[in-house]
Formats: structure tokens, sequence, C-alpha cells
């Protein structure tokens, strides 16, 4: 559906060119929800941007449902943006038109005639769950409905694809909940492609298919949600993975026991998908002889299936709790070993 | 009463002072919000980063607005004599004096209309390109209506200071409220007269900020 190939792009400052992004390749399929997942500089901002051209590449292709984006002339622009719609981290509605007005506002720019946009925005109104709003201006309502406007505004033209721009990130927890539901809910049934950049691993998890972590202007890391969870592979993805795998508390919980039992062999469990849902543990204590203490749990849904971590403390003769490990392992759970268990002094 | 506190007031000439006081800043108001309008897009989309940026055009009429602006009203008008001259054949009387007060009002009413369009969030200008929107749908669809309020307040100050620029053309003969405060009122020395003008001035001041309070607080939404 998108295929970006060898984008670049530098922009010129009074300092010399600045590179924001340095060779990004990245394919997503129709009907994925794509998320972007980076630190703020480094770079997710320009690349949804280039999608619709609201930033042209200074390097590479771009190409959207088969039109080649950058090729295109002035009038074909504005015709394929008409079929993407985009939402934005400040809504970006327009203060001197009502709920109903801001969303007609796309079609009007369309050249819908009237009755068929009073239509469309009814629908719309009805998609996103602002009924009896609809003559309220953008200053009385809440952020979450505002970015509801923003929504339903960006669905105005049927497009095919969604970008999101820190769609959630002015939003409290709560909100982004809901707003993350609504753009599962919409991508279920309209079918539409999703792309979204944010810093929040949460919203990875929460709602995307594929994801890509970026940083300083290259894609570091990539694949299905899951595997990346399950077994991230650069320092920064395992930073953005604990973000939701793990709180501080558990941190200074953990850091606790090792001081307590500093003998003991500490081992994080990763569960992801079909792992998650097999009693792994109980299998374990009927294989092997070793006593597990169960340190600390966590279990989350992504939407390819349940998401899992466990903290455990094996205590037992060293060769059965290898025993123990190698099990688990082979029962598709990815297990890191926090602390080994030292020599014991006899 | 009225004629012991003011002995030499003719009141048909004041009523007809007050008429041509009006009619030279209704006229001049809604030809100075038209010619602003234009020329302060004109600044705001030329300018630097902007829908249509054009370093020449916006120097250009970037430096036409500060001269204008900052040519003292009273010298203007006789500059401007010869072409007030070939446009309205006269000059005197009311409608004489109203190329000189649309050409000194329109310039400052201008840098008031590009500063309300620099107001407005950068983000939605960005939403409505994200939409397709073309330049000109951008200009009537976001542009003018996001900024109304300001506009609107612009105007108000605007045309609070050209009923001033109608007393001051009033001293070279163009009617109105001006020529009575200076004609019968300093000339003859009736200094009630003087004083009945510059109420009735003060009147329409009034009146006029009122309007433009209530119809900004009428437009903004934020």
């Amino acid at each position: 559906m998108i295929k970006l190939k060898g984008i670049k792009k530098f922009y010129k400052t009074k300092t010399g060119l600045v590179n924001a992004l340095n060779g990004i390749d990245l394919e997503v399929n129709k009907g994925d929800i794509f998320g972007v997942i980076g630190y703020s500089g480094a770079g997710k901002s320009t690349l949804i941007r280039l999608i619709n051209m609201l930033e042209k590449p200074s390097e590479g292709r771009i190409n959207v449902d088969g039109s080649e984006m950058s090729t295109l002339s002035k009038k074909a622009l504005r015709d394929a943006r008409k079929q993407i719609g985009m939402i934005f981290q400040h809504f970006n509605l327009l203060w001197s038109r009502n709920v109903k007005d801001n969303i007609a506002f796309p079609l009007e720019i369309a050249g819908v005639p009237k009755r068929e946009r009073e239509r469309k925005v009814k629908e719309l109104i009805h998609l996103v769950g602002l009924e009896g709003r609809e003559s309220a201006y953008p200053s009385q309502l809440s952020g979450g409905q505002k970015q509801r406007v923003g929504i339903a505004r960006a669905l105005a033209n049927d497009p095919k694809v969604l970008l999101c721009d820190e769609a959630t990130s002015a939003l409290d927890p709560k909100t982004t909940e809901a707003i993350l539901d609504l753009l599962v809910d919409i991508n279920q049934k309209l079918g539409l492609t999703i792309i979204l950049i944010t810093h929040e691993m949460h919203v990875i998890k929460k709602i995307c298919h594929q994801v890509a972590v970026i940083d300083n202007g290259i894609i570091v890391e990539e694949g299905e949600v899951l595997d990346v969870f399950r077994s991230p592979q650069m320092a920064i993805t395992k930073d953005f993975v604990k973000q939701v795998t793990s709180d501080s508390e558990s941190e200074e919980a953990v850091k606790l026991i090792k001081q307590t039992y500093p003998s003991a062999t500490i081992a994080r469990l990763t569960f992801a998908g079909e792992a998650a849902n097999r009693p792994v543990i109980s299998e374990l204590l009927k294989q092997e002889a070793i006593d597990v203490n169960l340190l600390e749990g966590n279990l989350s849904q992504t939407q390819r299936g349940a998401l899992g971590t466990l903290t455990l403390l094996l205590d037992g003769e060293a060769p059965k709790v290898k025993d123990a490990i190698t099990f688990v392992e082979n029962q598709g759970v990815v297990v890191e070993v926090i602390q080994h268990a030292s020599e014991p002094v006899s | 009463m009225l004629q012991n506190l003011f002995p030499n007031a003719d009141w048909a000439e004041i009523w007809k002072a007050i008429i041509d006081t009006l009619y030279m800043t209704a006229i001049s108001v809604v030809a100075t919000f038209i010619l602003g309008i234009i020329l302060g897009l004109l600044l705001f989309v030329t300018a630097k980063g902007n829908m249509f940026e054009n370093v020449v055009i916006y120097k250009c009429v970037s430096a036409i607005v500060n001269i204008f602006r900052s040519i003292p009203f009273i010298i203007l008008i006789i500059l401007l004599i010869p072409f007030t001259m070939i446009i309205v054949g006269t000059m005197l009387g009311s409608t004489a004096a109203l190329p000189a007060l649309i050409i000194g009002s329109a310039p400052f009413y201008a840098r008031l209309v590009e500063i309300a369009l620099r107001e407005i969030d950068k983000g939605v200008i960005e939403a409505a390109q994200a939409m397709g929107a073309n330049k000109w749908q951008i200009i009537w669809k976001v542009l003018l209506p996001e900024s109304m309020p300001a506009l609107v307040s612009g105007i108000t100050v605007t045309s609070i200071a050209l009923v001033g620029f109608t007393a001051m053309a009033g001293a070279i003969g163009a009617g109105g409220l001006g020529t009575l405060a200076y004609m019968d009122g300093y000339q003859r020395g009736n200094r009630d007269v003087t004083l009945l003008s510059t109420i009735f001035i003060l009147i329409i001041v009034f009146i006029l900020q009122i309007i433009g309070d209530y119809m900004t607080k009428r437009l903004d939404k934020r």
C-alpha cells in the first residue's frame, strides 16, 4: 500500500546541512496498523509528513497506493491527498467552525454538494461518537472530543490511508485508551491502513500490527509487534520495550530481591502469543525438582496476541536450574537471566 | 436650554456636518477594509516560508506600505491633490477627501491584517494542505475566517483613526465636523461650536468602538 525507498531528507540551516532522514526503506501492507516509534528528534515527524508530501524528500521515492507521490503535478497531488487522511497531536481544528462544519471542511474542499455533505457528516459524527455535540465549537470540547472531530474530519473523503502524527500525545491516559480503541475500530470497520508515529511504546503495543524503531534518521529495527517485544535486538528497542513490560516499581522490587538472595538465579521470562496461553510454569514444576518463587508478573494484550513477562527466582541445584531454563526456552519463551547463582561456598 | 449653552450653533449646519463626517468615515472604512485585507494578504502570503513566497513582491509591497504609513496625513492630502483632481475632479468637499483618507489608512490597516494572519496556527494551514486544499481555498476558508475577530478589531481601531483624519481633512475644506470646528469655531472665535463639534466626534468614536467590540466578541469562538 505504501512504499518508501531510499528516502533521505536534508534541511539547510544557518549552521549547515542537517540530516533528518538518512535512507529509509519501508513497506506498509494494506489494512495494517503500522507504528513508527522514536525519541523526539529521531525524524519520525518528518517521515510521516513525507507520505502526504507536506515535506518533500531530498532523495528517494514514495509510493502510496500505486501513485508515485513525488512525480505528481500540484493538482494530482491535491487529489491524492484527499485519499490520505491525517490527524495531529494538537488536533488543528478550525476554531471558527463548529464540530459539524469542521467535519464538513474537507468535503467542501473536495467540492461535495451540500446535501451529500450533510449526510456524510451525520454518519461520521455517529462513527466517532459525538452525537449531541454537532453545534459545539472546538473551544467547548475536551481534548478527546477534539481528536474525535479530527478523526471524523480525516475520514470524511473516505481515505485509504490514515496518518496519525502523535495523535494521543496530548491526551490523558484514559482518553488515549478511548482514542486508540476508536482507531482499531475504524481500522477493522473500514479496512483502513493506519500509519502512526509516537514516542509511547504503550500505543504500539495496544494497537499496532507492525512496528519500526527510528533513531537518528534511520530505521534500526522493524517487524511484527509481538516479535519485537519478545526479542528486541537494539538497545533503544529494549528501552522502549521496558516502557511497557516493567515499571520502575517492580524494577526496585527485583533489585531488593537480588540483595536478599544473592546466591539465587533470577530470570525474566517473556511470553508472546501462543506461549502466553500455555501453563509453562506448572509443567516446569512437574518436570524439574526446583523451587520457583514468583517475583513479578505482567500480562497485556496486543493486536496479535497476548504478551506477558514473569520474573522468577529459581532455587535448586545448579544443573537442575540450568535444565529448567532450557526447558522453558524450548516452550517458545524468551529467557533473560538477570542474576546467575553464585557457586555455593562449601 | 441648548440655545443658551451654544448660542452660535446653527443646528442645520451641524446636522449637515455630522452627515458629511459619517459619509467620509463610512466610505473610507469600507474601502480601507477591502484594500487593507488585499495588501495584508499579499504581505502575508509572499513572506518567507509562506504559500506564495516571493521576496521581490514582499519587499515592494512592504516599502509602499511603510512609505504611506509614515507620511503625516495633513501632508499626504496636499501631496495627493493632483491625484484627487484627476479622479474626483475637485479638491473640495467630502468626496474629494476620500482618496487621501483611503490611501492614508489602508497601509496602516494592511499591517494589522498581516499581524492577524501571522497569529493563525500554522498547524491549521498544514491540516488544510493535507486535505488537498488549494491556495485560494486556504485563503477563503482558513486564513480569512480564522483571523476574522482580529481583522474586525483592527478595522475598529483604524476607523477611529479615520474619524480623526476626516477632521484634519476638514481643515482644508473637506466639510464635516472638522470644517465646522475650524471654520465656524476657531476662525470666527465661536468656542461653543468647536466644543459641539468635539462632542459629536466623540459620540461617533464611542459608537464605532461599541459596534467593533460587539462584533469581535460575536465572531470570536476561541
